[in-house]
């Protein structure tokens, strides 16, 4: 009997760690697949495929630089305006708002968070490109036009478009940890601030200190959110491969090129190509979600610390 | 010596708990008030009254007067920011900022503009570092973070940080509860000291801690004042048997 059961658990914990054990497999499969694939460019271009800027299946040209440049670009377009925006909603929601309000509004923000990519891209061609055509761009022209980074042609379908839909893809992950965080600095802290003489204000400015590093996880978390977002950028960015200070230009991305141009790089170098953009674009996220990790996990350590002394 | 804090008729709910009842005391000026009592009995609570800490609880509600230096501190024109620095807290849990030693200190003087120069700013921390009777220890560390410093050090700096804005009275929440005989000794041997400038009322689970330290001794049970009297005479002749009761440790 007894022995059936030693058998039982032992097989059990077999399983468990067969199942553990596929998602390092898996990790590891896909960096040597896509690894293997791109080798084709790595030794045709070496380095030269990250840095060159011309991109021409047609004649087997392939610098990827580009890509990585709207990548860059996008996604800091992106936290440019989704950090503010978010910082400002999670304060609100744990510092200020009563929790009857609070409640709802995170909801929303959760909700915001949960809308097919796709969607995001519809609502980007339909509402937002037509917005910035005929609003925010000549308005930017008029006020900032002396600026590079406003001039040339309106389309409404560009870098700034593929980044302010960004931006709202990113927020509601970046409140959601930002909130968390917040939420688990002790109040001894905020009640030390007050006692001192501290206004609304400043005690806030202290809960954000204790929460720095947690703050700084959660903006890295959407940026690697950021990096690899496809569909909606795909829609609405204009996915053209050109390094262009004007952000009313469309540009592309890493992920929105895959998604595009997948189907037809039927020749071997294409899609070498497009696979060595795809390693780059695995390893960037990957090691900018593992620092994000360690930056959020730094903040519930560093709390605790706080609340043992 | 005048009456620094006057409480006459204080009733304190949280919502539809009423955790005060009709409460009146008085406060001398530059004296040791102790408040014991069983847990839960309304004596942190009422601590919280006298800085208005309790503002940031919802649904918390007051009735009655607290006077401070004769003002009444719960009418509508009070500047609280003014009040909270008149009045110093120090709680039960040391809870430094997660900033430097130096800064720490700094932070009350910073928020209050209350300095000149960076130079005086240095010599108000030093001095409240004397003041707290940490200045030796901590003196060649002033830039490193103060959690490196321990337990006992880190209430110090609490209370260095409190007496920094300058204040006339200092709230102690048990202060030492946490800490170990020699840092608890430390602290002790500190508020008979600050007792000379500051006015300090000092909630304590330590009987003879409050027997040690203080001149008056207020007894609360559930949210009753049940007794003050000079702490000798409460403790070798107390007027309430509730109090004589709870001392000689028959409930606790």
């Amino acid at each position: 009997m007894a022995k059936t059961g030693t058998f039982a658990d032992s097989l059990f914990k077999g399983i468990l760690t067969v199942f553990a054990g596929t998602i390092i497999l898996v990790v590891i499969a896909m960096i040597v697949m896509m690894f293997w694939n791109s080798l084709p460019t790595i030794k045709e271009f070496g380095l030269g495929f990250l840095i060159g800027s011309d991109w021409q299946p047609a004649s087997d040209v392939y610098g990827a630089l580009p890509f990585i440049y709207g990548t860059i670009v996008s996604s800091v377009i992106a936290l440019i305006l989704a950090v503010p925006v978010s910082l400002g909603i999670a304060i609100f929601l744990v510092e200020q708002a009563p929790r009857s309000i609070a409640s709802p509004i995170a909801f929303m923000v959760e909700l915001l968070a949960a809308i097919p990519s796709v969607v995001y891209g519809l609502w980007g061609i339909f509402v937002l490109a037509p917005f910035i055509r005929n609003y925010l761009g000549p308005f930017l022209q008029d006020y900032l036009g002396w600026l590079p980074l406003f001039q040339g042609r309106l389309t409404g379908i560009g870098m700034l478009t593929g980044g302010v839909i960004m931006a709202i893809m990113v927020t509601p992950i970046i409140t959601a940890v930002v909130r968390d965080v917040l939420e688990v600095v002790p109040t001894s802290q905020r009640d030390a601030a007050l006692a001192l003489g501290a206004t609304k204000w400043e005690t806030t400015l202290i809960v954000l200190e204790n929460a720095s590093s947690g703050i700084a996880g959660a903006v890295v978390l959407g940026l690697g959110r950021a990096l690899g977002e496809t569909m909606a950028v795909t829609m609405v960015i204009g996915n053209a491969p050109q390094i262009s200070a004007s952000l009313f230009e469309p540009a592309y991305t890493i992920a929105s090129v895959l998604a595009a141009n997948f189907a037809e790089a039927t020749d071997r170098l294409y899609l070498s190509a497009l696979i060595e953009m795809g390693l780059v674009l695995f390893l960037v996220t990957f090691v900018v979600n593992a620092a994000a990790k360690v930056l959020v996990m730094g903040v519930a350590k560093g709390t605790n610390a706080a609340r043992q002394a | 010596m005048g009456n620094k804090i006057t409480v006459k008729n204080l009733n304190f709910f949280y919502g539809k708990d009423q955790a005060l009842f009709d409460i009146s005391l008085k406060i001398p000026e530059r004296e040791v008030m102790a408040f014991v009592g069983p847990s839960g009995c309304g004596k942190s609570t009422f601590l919280r009254v006298l800085n208005r800490m309790n503002d940031t609880i919802p649904y918390a509600r007051i009735e009655g007067e607290v006077k401070i230096d004769g003002k009444d501190i719960y009418k509508a024109k009070t500047d609280v920011v003014a009040l909270r620095r008149m009045v110093g807290m120090v709680f039960q849990k040391s809870n430094p900022f997660p900033k430097s030693i130096f800064d720490n200190v700094a932070y009350g003087i910073r928020i209050n503009r209350m300095h000149s120069s960076k130079k005086d700013l240095a010599d108000r921390v030093e001095k409240a570092l004397k003041d707290a009777a940490l200045w030796d220890e901590v003196k060649d560390r002033l830039p490193t973070s103060a959690f490196g410093l321990s337990g006992g050090q880190q209430q110090r700096l609490c209370i260095a940080r409190a007496l920094a804005v300058q204040p006339e009275v200092i709230l102690m929440d048990e202060p030492a509860s946490a800490l170990d005989p020699i840092a608890t000794q430390k602290i002790e041997e500190l508020v008979v000291e600050l007792k000379k400038d500051y006015t300090i009322v000092i909630v304590t689970h330590n009987m003879q801690q409050a027997a040690r330290i203080s001149d008056r001794t207020a007894f609360f049970m559930l949210g009753k004042l049940i007794e003050v009297n000079p702490t000798e005479k409460m403790f070798t002749n107390p007027d309430d048997k509730l109090t004589e009761d709870y001392i000689t440790g028959r409930f606790g």
